[in-house]
């Protein structure tokens, strides 16, 4: 059973419509991220989950109980704040005791409790300093502490690692997940960063002007990207022009830039039909390049391209081709020899490759 | 040497002459009245005398030792001591919902809050002082109202001019603003991810307020209640122009003393009784200051 429901949900801010008629059913145990650009809606619909803000309509159910219109303090779960949000007046000792000590617990089994959490984020030295004297990793850590000391149903993090470097940010990647797994506690996390929600869920939700646009496990969503925005959003991915030209069972016939066709094997025809119109995604990193003709051609797509630009990145090199016809085509190519990169030259002409399953077709 | 001229010493130089010619040499005048004699037509005797070929050096503890001794001084000085606290008690009761309101109120209005709250300085002190004369006087409405609710519980009508009550309720009035500033400025600062956090960890509202907003505006209620209740409790005017016989203070008593008195002495002493008491209670603010929030995460 989903442990939350979230039926329906809208909200608007005067005419601003920001959450637009939300469902979602999150599984008890699931690391479930809600992606989307700023203003996508995902932070508010965050704080609805918190009680922050009611929505306008639609229900949300936490383990069963509505929990739509309940004040904060009643819902069973915590919120990680983008700033931490710790108390200033208070040691760190007493700021993860702050939720017990609101729950009425016996000092015995607070005093306990705390100090089990507080040795979980390796914070037990730290117990009787204040806020101010902690870092920022070991400030994140205390809010964790802080969140799951009374064992919440679930726990929301709005963009928890923003304020940190990249190098914690790594970190704090490893160590969510390993929490996340030894506490069993839904966790719902929401940012804009899509390394963050490819690494860490074990599903999410791509949202876009208060829509989503796709619910999926990170590789589906990834690999197979369903809308326009899901696959620009998301990493990097090239979006050709595309017409369906014929329709034979599952398989389509791509005319792809006016200048490329082939066939594509999809799951469900739906409402594609002969003539109809949308692109064609396929990511950098599936593209390869050759100065020759590659020898294996079998079931693999090739075209003639000239080098226009390109990117060292260390561990890959994203090229920019251009087709006959001018269409751009980025392509990743991993830095797999021993020896120096040999890049290819600007103007240069090289054979393209891929395999079109590696794309996917997007409908307009 | 090299230091001497550097901008640090050359730009602290006007206001350590200020201090020194209006702090620290009055301060160290009075302290030398206190041991003098008084003098037969008022003021102080000389300090050295010829009298019969004898030479006479005219210091003293009389003063002290009256001072220690005069019931009436130490009636005056509890009486200010409760006057200012209470005034400064009903400035936080008071000011505090106002400080709130204003610094929860939208960024537009804000300004225009604080405008209200400093308008009051526009006018002359005395004039407002007078106005609250008229407000608490007999004819006004006020105090018919006041009248009508003592006759319907069952006592004689009271006179609130020219009482105790008056002289609080003015020293309230006049300093409130005092006690909205600081508080104001606090209170603006809040972070709302932290009342919001307490709520999401099981606070309720009220809770959030005492655990959370309260601790935190700790230095602001400290600030407030210094700048109250110090000058509250050197206040001469007001209990001159609105209270009676029995709410005179010990600013009173200082400024008969030196103008009606005359007894230079004695009112160097009492300035010294008070001086040292704002003194005492300062320290004693700082110490709480200290000990509850306030200081300690100051520097974050």
């Amino acid at each position: 059973m989903a442990i939350l429901e979230i039926q329906n949900v809208s909200k608007s801010f005067e005419d601003n419509l920001v959450v637009n008629n939300i469902s979602i059913n999150i599984e008890q145990g699931e690391f479930f991220t809600l992606l989307g650009p700023s203003g996508c809606g995902k932070t508010t619909l965050l704080r609805m989950i918190a009680g922050f803000t009611n929505p306008d309509s639609g229900k949300i159910f936490l383990d069963g109980k509505n929990i739509t219109n309940l004040p904060p303090e009643e819902r069973p779960l915590h919120t990680i704040f983008q700033s931490f949000a710790l108390f200033p007046h208070l040691t760190v000792f007493d700021n993860v005791a702050f939720p017990l000590k609101m729950a009425k617990w016996n000092k015995i089994k607070l005093v306990s409790q705390v100090e089990e959490l507080l040795e979980d984020v390796q914070l037990t030295k730290f117990a009787k300093r204040y806020p101010h004297e902690l870092s920022g990793g070991q400030k994140q850590r205390v809010a964790i502490a802080r969140s799951l000391v009374d064992r919440p149903k679930l726990l929301l993090l709005d963009e928890p690692l923003s304020a940190l470097d990249a190098r914690l940010r790594e970190h704090m990647h490893v160590e969510l997940v390993k929490l996340q797994e030894e506490t069993g506690v839904t966790f719902v996390y929401v940012t804009h960063d899509q390394q963050e929600a490819l690494a860490l869920s074990s599903r999410m939700a791509v949202l876009n002007f208060g829509e989503i646009e796709q619910l999926d496990t990170p590789q589906a969503v990834y690999a197979k990207p369903k809308t326009y925005f899901a696959a620009d959003f998301l990493g990097k991915c090239n979006l050709l022009p595309a017409e369906v030209r014929a329709i034979t069972n599952k398989t389509l016939t791509l005319k792809v830039s006016d200048i490329l066709e082939f066939d594509l094997d999809i799951e469900e025809v739906g409402e594609i039909k002969v003539g109809g119109k949308g692109w064609y995604a396929i990511r950098p990193e599936k593209i390869k390049a050759n100065r020759n003709m590659p020898t294996e051609v079998e079931d693999i797509f090739t075209a003639k391209a000239t080098t226009k630009s390109y990117y060292y990145y260390g561990d890959a090199t994203l090229y920019e081709f251009t087709l006959a016809n001018g269409t751009k085509l980025q392509a990743m190519l991993s830095n797999l020899r021993a020896t120096q990169p040999n890049f290819f030259d600007n103007e240069q002409e090289v054979i393209v490759s891929f395999d079109p399953q590696a794309g996917n077709f997007l409908v307009e | 040497m090299k230091n001497f001229f550097s901008e640090k010493t050359v730009l602290s130089i006007p206001p350590l002459i200020y201090l020194i010619a209006l702090f620290l040499v009055p301060t160290i005048l009075m302290v030398v009245i206190a041991f003098r004699e008084p003098g037969s037509y008022g003021g102080v005797a000389p300090l050295i005398e010829h009298v019969n070929n004898t030479t006479r050096i005219n210091l003293t503890l009389d003063s002290f030792k009256f001072a220690m001794t005069s019931h009436f001084i130490w009636q005056l000085f509890w009486r200010s001591v409760g006057f200012s606290l209470l005034s400064t008690f009903c400035c936080l009761i008071i000011g505090y919902p106002l400080a709130m309101l204003i610094a929860k109120s939208k960024k537009n209005y804000r300004e225009f809050l604080l405008l209200l709250v400093i308008i009051p300085f526009w006018s002359c002190f005395l004039i407002r002082i007078y106005a609250w004369m008229i407000i608490l006087g007999p004819q006004s409405g006020f105090t018919h109202m006041i009248n009508y609710i003592v006759n319907v519980l069952g006592y004689p009508p009271v006179n609130l001019l020219y009482s105790s009550a008056a002289v609080v309720i003015c020293m309230i009035y006049i300093n409130l603003p005092f006690m909205v500033l600081p508080l104001y400025a606090n209170l603006e600062k809040h972070d709302e991810a932290l009342i919001e956090a307490s709520r999401d960890l099981g606070a309720t509202n009220f809770q959030a307020f005492l655990k959370v907003t309260i601790p935190l505006s700790m230095p602001g209620i400290l600030a407030g209640s210094a700048l109250v209740f110090i000058p509250c409790i050197g206040m001469f005017v007001v209990p001159e122009l609105v209270g009676n016989n029995c709410s005179l203070m010990i600013g009173n008593l200082i400024k008969q003393q030196f103008l009606q008195t005359m007894n230079w002495p004695l009112g160097s002493v009492t300035s010294i009784i008070m001086s040292l008491s704002v003194l005492g209670i300062t320290l004693l603010f700082v110490c709480f200051a200290v000990r509850f929030g306030g200081l300690k995460y100051a520097n974050k």
